[in-house]
C-alpha cells in the first residue's frame, strides 16, 4: 500500500497520512461491563482479512478518514468517508 | 562452504505424527523448538511434538536481524534478556552445534540531548540490573567505529552513544537447527508441513489439535505461533492484546569484513551489522498499519537507505542484494507474553514483536519450566497474559529499537 485516495484531496502518497488504529465495536457476546471496558482498552481484533480503521490526513486536509483495508494483502478495499 | 555445511547438526525427521503426545507445540520457530529442547533436556519430558506449518525457522526466526542484546529499559526485561544472552553464550558448548555466535558490542547512537538523556538512563538501569552498558563520547565512538559520520550528514549529528559491550549476533537458522537437533536427539518429534487447523476441545479444556494430517491428542498445547497467533488463540476462546505488523529488512552484496560492531539509532529507527558472509544487514521500523503481507516496498527501502547513509556514508557505494519482511506480533505494551491463558491445557508464548530472536533460549527455558512444573520461573513470571487485567503492564517501547 503506497497511496490512499482522500475524498477531499484525491490520490495522495501514504507518507502524508497517519494510521489511527483499528475501529471496532466490542463484540456483543461480551456482556459484563468491566469485561467490555477491558476488551475496549486492550484487545485487538487483528484480523487476517478486511478491517475497518481510521487514518488522519496529516499533511493534507487534516481530517479523519474511515478506510476498509484487506490486511492479508495490505490493499485498500474502500474509503468510506 | 564445506566447513559451513560440515558443522550442520543432524535432525531426525519422523514419518507420520502419532495420535497422542504429552505436549504439542504449535510452531517450529525458535521459541517452539527451544521449548521442546528444554522440556527434553531439563525436565525429561520427551513425548513432545513440534508441529510446523511450513519448514522450521521459515517464519520470523529466519527473517530477523539476528541481534542478541540485553540493554532494555525496565528491570523485568533486563533480567530476562540478560539471562537469554548468557544462555546464548553457552549454547554452542551445551548443544554441540555451531551457531556462529559472535560478541560484537552494540552502539546505540544519540542525535539529540533528549536521546542522550535516554541513553544515559539506559546505562544506569542496565548497570543496576546486571547488563554491561556504558556511555561513550563522539571521539571514542569514532575511534571504535571509524566508518561513522559524526555530523550525521549535517542532519543527524552524533552527540554520543551507549555501548552495550556484550551485544552479539548469531546465525538465525543455525540457532533453530541447534535446538531442533538437540530436541530430536532426545526423542522429540518435529513434523514439518503440518499446519494446525483447529484445536480439540473437551468442554473448556484444550485436549489436542486438529491438523492437516489428522487429529492429535495432547496433555498440553503450547501456541508458539508467530504472525497468525490472534487467530490461533481465538480457536481456544482467548483474546490477545496483539497487533501484527510487517517489518522490513535488507542486505547488501557480500563485502570484505570491516564493520565490526552493531550500530543502532532509535531516532533513525535503523540498526546495522555485517554478517559472517560479509553482507551489511540493515533492519528498520515496522509499518504503522497492521498487515500480514510480506511484501517489501520501495518506499520503505528508500527511506531506510536515506537515513542509514547519513550515519554511515560508506554504505552509499554498496548495492542492495535482497529485501524481505517478517510479520511481527506487537503486544500492547511492547513486552512479550509467556503465560497460561485461563483455558486449561492451552498456553501461549507470543507478543515477540521485534525482540523474539534474542529471547529464544530464555523464552524456551521459561516455557518448558512452566509446562513441566506449572509455575513460572522468576525470569518469565512478570510476562503473564493477565498483567493487562491486573494493570501491571510492562511498557518498554523505547527498548525495541524500532517503532
Amino acid at each position: 500500500m503506497l497511496w490512499l485516495a482522500c475524498p477531499r484531496c484525491g490520490r495522495r502518497p501514504l507518507d502524508e497520512f497517519t494510521f489511527g488504529g483499528e475501529r471496532r465495536p466490542v463484540p456483543d457476546w461480551i456482556t459484563d461491563p468491566d469485561e467490555r471496558d477491558f476488551d475496549d482498552v486492550w484487545i485487538f481484533e487483528n484480523p487476517d482479512g478486511v478491517t475497518t480503521e481510521r487514518w488522519f490526513h496529516t499533511a493534507g486536509c487534516r481530517r479523519w478518514l474511515t478506510v476498509r483495508r484487506d490486511t492479508s494483502t495490505d490493499t485498500v478495499v474502500e474509503v468510506v468517508a | 562452504m564445506s566447513a559451513y555445511t560440515d558443522t550442520l547438526p543432524e535432525i531426525r525427521w519422523p514419518d507420520a505424527p502419532k495420535s497422542s503426545y504429552d505436549v504439542v507445540i504449535i510452531g517450529g520457530g525458535g521459541h517452539g523448538l527451544s521449548t521442546a529442547y528444554y522440556l527434553a533436556t531439563r525436565h525429561g519430558i520427551t513425548n513432545v511434538a513440534v508441529l510446523e506449518a511450513d519448514y522450521i525457522a521459515s517464519g520470523n526466526t529466519g527473517r530477523n536481524t539476528t541481534i542478541i542484546r540485553a540493554n532494555y529499559g525496565i528491570p523485568e526485561a533486563i533480567h530476562f534478556y540478560q539471562h537469554s544472552l548468557e544462555l546464548y553464550q553457552g549454547l554452542e558448548a551445551e548443544t554441540g552445534a555451531e551457531i556462529l555466535f559472535q560478541t560484537k558490542g552494540i552502539f546505540w547512537v544519540a542525535h539529540t540531548e533528549m536521546a542522550m538523556r535516554t541513553e544515559r538512563a539506559r546505562c544506569l538501569m542496565n548497570t543496576a540490573c546486571g547488563a554491561k552498558t556504558f556511555m561513550v563520547g563522539p571521539a571514542e565512538l569514532k575511534e571504535l567505529v571509524p566508518q561513522v559520520d559524526l555530523t550525521g550528514g549535517g542532519r543527524y549529528p552524533v552527540l554520543g552513544a551507549s555501548h552495550h559491550i556484550e551485544g552479539a549476533t548469531a546465525r538465525h537458522d543455525r540457532v533453530a537447527w541447534a535446538f531442533a537437533a538437540g530436541a530430536s536427539r532426545h526423542g522429540v518429534e518435529i513434523h514439518q508441513h503440518t499446519p494446525v487447523t483447529g484445536l480439540l476441545r473437551d468442554g473448556d479444556r484444550v485436549v489436542g489439535v486438529e491438523t492437516a494430517r489428522g487429529p492429535i491428542a495432547a496433555g498440553v498445547v503450547l501456541s508458539a505461533v508467530g504472525g497468525r497467533v490472534t487467530a490461533m488463540a481465538a480457536k481456544a476462546g482467548v483474546r490477545l492484546p496483539v497487533r501484527t505488523h510487517p517489518l522490513h529488512a535488507f542486505v547488501t552484496d557480500d563485502y570484505a569484513q570491516g564493520f565490526g560492531p552493531i550500530l543502532a539509532s532509535t531516532e533513525l529507527a535503523c540498526y546495522v551489522s555485517q554478517t559472517e558472509r560479509g553482507q551489511i544487514l540493515i533492519g528498520a521500523e515496522f509499518d504503522s498499519q497492521p498487515s500480514y503481507s510480506r511484501q517489501s516496498s520501495f518506499a520503505a527501502l528508500r527511506s531506510y537507505s536515506y537515513k542509514i547513509t547519513r550515519l554511515l556514508p560508506f554504505l552509499r557505494d554498496l548495492r542492495i542484494l535482497r529485501t524481505w519482511a517478517g510479520i511481527c506480533d506487537i503486544s500492547a505494551d511492547y513486552s512479550p507474553i509467556m503465560s497460561a491463558t485461563g483455558v486449561d491445557g492451552f498456553l501461549v508464548t507470543t507478543g515477540w514483536g521485534t525482540w523474539g530472536f534474542k529471547a529464544i533460549p530464555a523464552g524456551g527455558e521459561g516455557m518448558a519450566e512452566l509446562i513441566a512444573t506449572g509455575r513460572p520461573s522468576s525470569f518469565i513470571a512478570p510476562f503473564t497474559l493477565d498483567r493487562f487485567r491486573r494493570d501491571h503492564v510492562l511498557a518498554d517501547q523505547g527498548s525495541a529499537g524500532t517503532r
